[in-house]
């Protein structure tokens, strides 16, 4: 186990850890769209298959007190942020008990209590708020730092561009996580991008830019401690670029006709970053399959939970306009 | 009492709500050594420095988004967008993000974010620099939105809306910022909701807003003149609307007459005849009239944009026809 002998900074427990909500997300995923297909689920949802070590190992790197916001494929930013599966999932069944209480649904995750500030349905929509809490945590002084998730669609779009500038202008405490999936819904990056290291985009505004093989939980982490750092001892914004892959559709259901299968086949056999991870700590296949026992129960646990959860009233649906 | 112009009336409010408390800081183009683009801001940075008076990028997105986190985290920011035209550009982050989060989050979160803006036509800027858009705002739920029409009125609200827990958007009319008015000597905080009626009359009520409140002020005497006895009642707040004041008036006058900058055509007018034809119909004597621009984008040349937007004269005459068509005087 050479890899695992060359490993600085990452705990083998801690890793263990992240494999553990690694496959939680993805269990969690399956089940997701599982109960979308048997009709369940109402509305239409984003998997975040083969973009969990991204969550798990930027997630894991925050303090307690640090904020997130997510995208619409927000399902493992908010587990990893610490949300139960039972709350979650009881959104996406639009119940009260849900992390939204019925209000969001899986484009709308929200739980402020643990520093998920919401997930977005338009796309870099969450990025200026971002800005604006980290420029509050600057204003009073406090060591937390703001994060905002995204893909690299949404590097096309103005709030993207003005948030940098802006954060970047202020050097206020933000980390703009890219997760480059190389997909904006069925556009590939290349006829949405005329370049193919979006780093450079934060760099034009002087930003401070990271890359990390986003299938590598480890190295996430390790990367994303550092960005946070880096944020939190008042040096400025970081752009932080994890090359990822969506190793499913942009949707469930999405026949994905635009996408070469056999590209696909062989990302899903070569870079499954659950695969890696297992391979990397060499686990057994006894523990292998007491964690899989484990995070499956959650799992299952989560949809009984929702099922049996409070509808709202129809009449809630006037609740919460204004404060 | 002290006279305060409508723009020292703005200042007044911001600088003492900034004195008091540290949550409050303002944010936009040009409003830091320049004092903003009408001069609302000059002097504030001198006493409150650049940090809480914040010079932005050209950045409607982010001006409007950074606003909605630092409130998100409890601040309670002041964001200008230097015309109103410019919403447009922020639009996607006002309508979806400050009006949406504390809904979607099930109540989760509050977003206690001003939005002042400006504009009004009469100065000849052309079709971007002076459309009224505050009826676009009223139909998007979760958001206030606030019209002031003087001095006092303009300080309270403003006041009010910083402390508000929900974004309020604040229009401010571009000529009226010279308009002075005695003022209370403390602000007294004027409630978010609740019309002024500025004039009590027994014939007529109009219903007016912003620049228009005054042109119905002209309109009444020259009405009076006639022996045409008008009220005129501006709601100062579109959203929420205080219905039971302007039914009220109406049920007094039995005559309704809406007035606005903005289009005809949509605009915050035709609610108010909703409202009105709704809860007062049986006092109704006439068919409610609706004074507002014509259905065109603000023309540049003087001659054009004068004959565009509505003066008192429209307001006179509606008023004319809504007692001209019961027989009454």
């Amino acid at each position: 186990m050479a890899k695992v002998e060359q490993r600085r900074g990452v705990s083998d427990e801690a890793l263990r850890e992240f494999f553990r909500e690694m496959l939680l997300i993805r269990r969690f995923e399956e089940k997701v769209e599982e109960r979308f297909r048997a009709g369940e689920l109402p509305g239409f949802l984003h998997v975040a298959i083969g973009q969990e070590a991204v969550a798990v190992g930027v997630c894991r790197a925050l303090a307690d007190g640090d904020v997130i916001a997510s995208t619409h494929r927000a399902h493992g930013h908010t587990l990893a942020k610490g949300t139960h599966p039972n709350e979650l999932m009881a959104e996406l069944y639009g119940k009260l008990e849900g992390c939204s209480h019925g209000y969001g649904g899986s484009m709308h995750l929200y739980d402020v209590e643990r520093g998920n500030l919401g997930a977005n349905a338009v796309v870099g929509g969450g990025l200026p708020a971002i800005v604006g809490a980290a420029l509050a945590f600057k204003f009073r002084g406090e060591p937390r730092v703001a994060v905002a998730f995204f893909g690299d669609g949404a590097t096309n779009i103005g709030t993207f561009h003005e948030s940098l500038n802006l954060a970047q202008l202020w050097g206020v405490p933000a980390v703009f996580v890219c997760e480059d999936n190389h997909w904006a819904e069925s556009t590939p990056e290349s006829q949405h991008s005329p370049i193919r290291d979006l780093s450079k985009r934060a760099e034009a505004f002087g930003m401070k830019s990271m890359k990390v093989d986003g299938q590598d939980v480890e190295e996430v982490n390790k990367v994303a401690l550092r960005a946070l750092k880096h944020a939190r001892d008042g040096k400025g914004p970081v752009f932080l670029l994890c090359e990822t892959q969506r190793l499913v559709g942009h949707y469930i259901g999405d026949p994905q006709v635009y996408r070469d299968k056999d590209e696909l086949h062989r990302l899903q056999e070569t870079a499954d970053p659950i695969e890696l991870l297992r391979e990397k700590l060499g686990l057994s296949d006894a523990e292998y399959e007491a964690l899989e026992r484990e995070v499956q129960d959650l799992v299952d646990a989560s949809v009984d939970f929702a099922k049996a959860g409070t509808d709202p009233k129809p009449e809630d649906a006037l609740k919460n306009v204004y404060a | 009492m002290p006279e305060l112009s409508y723009r020292e009336a703005v200042r007044d409010a911001l600088s003492q709500a900034m004195r008091n408390d540290e949550d409050v800081f303002i944010m936009g183009e040009d409003i830091a050594e320049m004092g903003g683009s009408m001069g609302v801001t000059q002097g504030m940075l001198e006493e409150f420095g650049p940090d809480r008076v914040r010079n932005t990028p050209i950045s409607e997105m982010a001006i409007v988004g950074s606003g909605i986190g630092a409130a998100m985290q409890g601040m309670r920011p002041v964001v200008e967008v230097m015309y109103e035209d410019f919403l447009t550009i922020s639009m996607e982050q006002i309508v979806n993000q400050a009006a949406k989060h504390r809904y979607m989050s099930g109540g989760q979160l509050k977003v206690p974010l001003t939005i002042r803006t400006q504009g009004g036509a009469g100065w000849s800027p052309g079709a971007q620099h002076a459309q009224q858009v505050e009826a676009w705002f009223v139909g998007v739920p979760g958001l206030k939105v606030v019209f002031a029409s003087t001095p006092s009125d303009v300080r309270g609200l403003l006041w009010s809306a910083i402390y508000d827990d929900n974004p309020v958007i604040f229009f401010e009319h571009r000529t009226l910022y010279g308009l002075k008015e005695e003022v209370p000597e403390e602000i007294e905080p004027i409630p978010i909701g609740q019309a002024r009626v500025h004039r009590e009359g027994e014939d007529v009520t109009v219903v007016a807003t912003g620049r228009l409140v005054h042109e119905a002020l002209a309109a009444a005497e020259d009405a009076e003149q006639q022996g045409v006895s008008v009220e005129v009642v501006d709601p100062r707040t579109l959203q929420p609307l205080d219905e039971d004041a302007i039914v009220a008036s109406v049920k007094r006058t039995n005559r309704c007459v809406v007035a606005h900058e903005a289009v005809t055509r949509m605009g915050f007018g035709a609610e108010v005849a909703a409202v009105v034809q709704h809860q007062a119909f049986d006092w109704l004597d006439a068919p409610v009239e609706r004074v507002g621009a014509k259905f065109t984008p603000l023309p540049f040349a003087p001659v054009m944009e004068d004959y565009v937007v509505p003066h008192s004269k429209d307001v006179l005459e509606a008023i004319m026809a809504t007692v001209g068509r019961d027989g009454g005087s």
